[in-house]
């Protein structure tokens, strides 16, 4: 890997965290009208309490922002307070910190998302490969425009046929949230299998979803590798069916796979949040319904910073541990 | 300098040596693609399918719009809670809204904000991509390492920014919302398209016989660049169309105006799902996945005209 890959793939994982500061930054500043006073008023007209003052936490909001200071001020003000991982104070649980309520969720997001893609990945992509791969039984070819259809539609439209059908219908699986709500969550074994009962079904959608995608990836790539003449060799050699399949197709197909799961992150983690919104999971899409629903404009702008910077991180991961998956990548122009 | 080595071989695949160099431009499209395009006899079958498919959705919105009342779907026009009857074909909600009344105003306005969004991110992609694939240099520079970035970013979240700050949202407005983030990929495919399509010996026929930059833009390079652009269309709408209904369905649409997010977003709020009430939420699922479905065939059968190495492999 060299020096100098490593330097411009810094410098667009700077780029990233920059714009996306920036948008946050500049947006609210770019409409007419105070948002946090409107914010406040809105809630207080929503809930009816009258005990936050308005003009009170308006005000401290307005000087903890400098907002008669240049805009120049403010922004770099901004950048302060991003440092020091201060996004704030919700506005419904006033006067809890911003950032405990995302550190709080970014665990559960990360998790769901994590597991699930891996599993939609594998199964995906092994379907594909058996779709391609002539000696295959036959109904392998017969999965896949079904998961075609599905991967079609959007996640979170799953979400909600699956929820009506396992969770009211059938009431086999949980309604919705992440563990029991009687429950201490303590790291314990009940506890571990409580939570991993609460995510089959917002999984089971995102996995559904996933597979059709993967699929047909995978069997574009799986053809064309398996035209290949060190195929024919191999073939020819004796080797056994099974090697021939794993190390000769499947094992040289794979990469562009990798490659599309970077690509795809991004909308796979935008599919997971409306998912979580779907299932109230307690992860980043849950904390944002309560978010929107309160007009929480702090919580709001906290997830969004946080949503795109753990993304541009892990795809930072993924391109610098890319040589290792496939020794043929070099980083060089 | 800003293309990493993993957007390349998204790009390339392995079907041309890791050794090609990076800003190897794909391959040439055939000739005759854009008379293809023009139907010689060549319409896919998931093309026809997709159409089909998406014409009977515009055409059963069209028509239901005659036959319903939009006064049944204000709040409290009809009983609520009603499961399908011969009186509301498609039962009412809790909020007393007839449902099929929401579905038939509901499905225009989704399809029109996925336009929206379609016709202003191919537009912004068709120049962008054009000015940087044909000219190069430091814009070519800018626009190709901001796309880059855009694009591996979690739409959701730049949208939301957008959209809560958004005081009266309107369909169209949605579809402006969606749009500013449905240019990257038209840009990026137009543009690897222009840097092939400046390099035939057509290009330099047309410059020998003194055509102006503006002609061999216009008349040379745009032509062969229908069938991208319509692929590109189908996959922004499509995009647009997705990201509008997550928004919608996160309580950040038109309050005032039925789309299908909404409806799904009013559903949820109102727990039709834990309630049963499925002739609530089941409908505007059924109609998005249609139209998705749809997409999903008419993009696979654009995909052929656009791209024809995938017509080689079965």
């Amino acid at each position: 890997m060299s020096l100098e890959y490593l330097v411009t793939r810094v410098g667009q994982l700077l780029l990233i965290v920059f714009i996306a500061v920036t948008v946050n930054f500049l947006i609210p500043r770019a409409i007419p009208g105070d948002p946090i006073e409107s914010a406040l008023q809105t809630r207080i007209a929503m809930t009816g309490s009258t005990d936050v003052n308005v003009q009170e936490v308006a005000a401290a909001y307005r000087a903890k922002f400098g907002l008669d200071k240049p805009i120049w001020v403010q922004y770099l003000n901004y950048w302060r307070d991003i440092f020091r991982l201060d996004f704030g104070v919700s506005l419904v649980d006033f006067p809890q910190p911003v950032i405990s309520k995302v550190q709080a969720a970014l665990p559960w997001t990360l998790g769901l998302l994590g597991v699930s893609t891996a599993i939609d990945f594998t199964l995906g992509t092994l379907l594909g490969a058996l779709a391609a791969w002539p000696r295959a039984p036959s109904f392998v070819r017969g999965l896949l425009p079904p998961f075609m259809l599905l991967s079609a539609v959007p996640f979170f439209l799953l979400a909600i046929v699956l929820l009506s059908i396992f969770a009211v219908e059938l009431r086999v699986f949980p309604p919705g949230g992440g563990f029991d709500p009687v429950r201490i969550v303590r790291f314990n074994l009940p506890t571990i299998v409580d939570i991993l009962y609460h995510a089959i079904l917002p999984s089971m959608s995102l996995v559904l979803g996933g597979i059709g995608g993967w699929a047909l990836g995978m069997r574009a790539m799986m053809v064309s590798t398996l035209g290949e003449d060190y195929i024919t060799f191999a073939e020819a050699k004796g080797l056994p069916a099974r090697r021939v399949f794993l190390w000769y197709g499947m094992r040289n197909a794979l990469l562009p796979q990798v490659t599309r799961l970077a690509v795809a992150l991004g909308s796979i983690l935008s599919g997971a949040v409306l998912v979580e919104a779907m299932f109230s999971y307690p992860g980043l899409g849950g904390l944002l319904v309560g978010a929107i629903a309160g007009k929480d404009y702090f919580v709001i702008q906290g997830i969004v910073l946080m949503l795109i910077v753990s993304l541009a991180l892990s795809l930072f991961v993924v391109d610098l541990i890319y040589p290792l998956v496939d020794p043929r990548i070099r980083y060089q122009r | 300098m800003g293309e990493t080595a993993r957007q390349r071989e998204g790009e390339t695949g392995l079907l041309s040596p890791p050794s090609a160099p990076a800003d190897a431009p794909p391959r040439p499209l055939a000739p005759s693609s854009a008379r293809r395009l023009r139907g010689s006899g060549r319409w896919s079958g998931s093309l026809v399918v997709g159409l089909v498919i998406l014409l009977a959705v515009l055409l059963l919105s069209v028509v239901g719009g005659w036959l319903v009342d939009p006064k049944d779907g204000i709040v409290g026009a009809v009983t609520p809670s009603q499961p399908p009857s011969a009186r509301f074909l498609l039962g009412t909600d809790s909020q007393g809204r007839d449902v099929l009344t929401m579905l038939v105003l509901g499905t225009p306005q989704t399809i029109r904000i996925g336009l929206t969004a379609g016709v202003v991110g191919v537009a912004i992609g068709l120049v962008l991509g054009l000015l940087s694939g044909y000219f190069g240099g430091w814009f070519d520079g800018t626009v190709r390492v901001l796309s880059d970035a855009l694009m591996t970013v979690p739409g959701i979240a730049i949208l939301l920014i957008i959209a809560i700050n958004v005081g009266h949202m309107t369909p169209f407005l949605m579809g402006l919302t969606v749009a500013s983030l449905s240019w990257m990929y038209p840009t990026r495919s137009i543009r690897a398209q222009v840097l092939s399509i400046r390099e035939r010996p057509y290009i330099a026929v047309a410059r020998a016989n003194g055509a102006s930059e503006a002609e061999i833009v216009f008349r040379e390079v745009m032509p062969n660049l229908l069938p991208f652009i319509a692929a590109s269309f189908v996959g922004a709408t499509s995009g647009a169309m997705l990201a509008s209904v997550g928004l919608e369905a996160l309580g950040l649409g038109t309050n005032d105006v039925h789309t299908l997010g909404t409806m799904i977003f009013w559903a949820q709020k109102y727990s039709a799902v834990l309630r049963g009430q499925w002739w609530w939420f089941g409908p505007p699922i059924a109609m998005i996945a249609t139209i998705f479905i749809g997409l999903f065939f008419v993009s696979a059968g654009v995909d052929r005209f656009a791209n024809p190495r995938l017509r080689q492999q079965t």
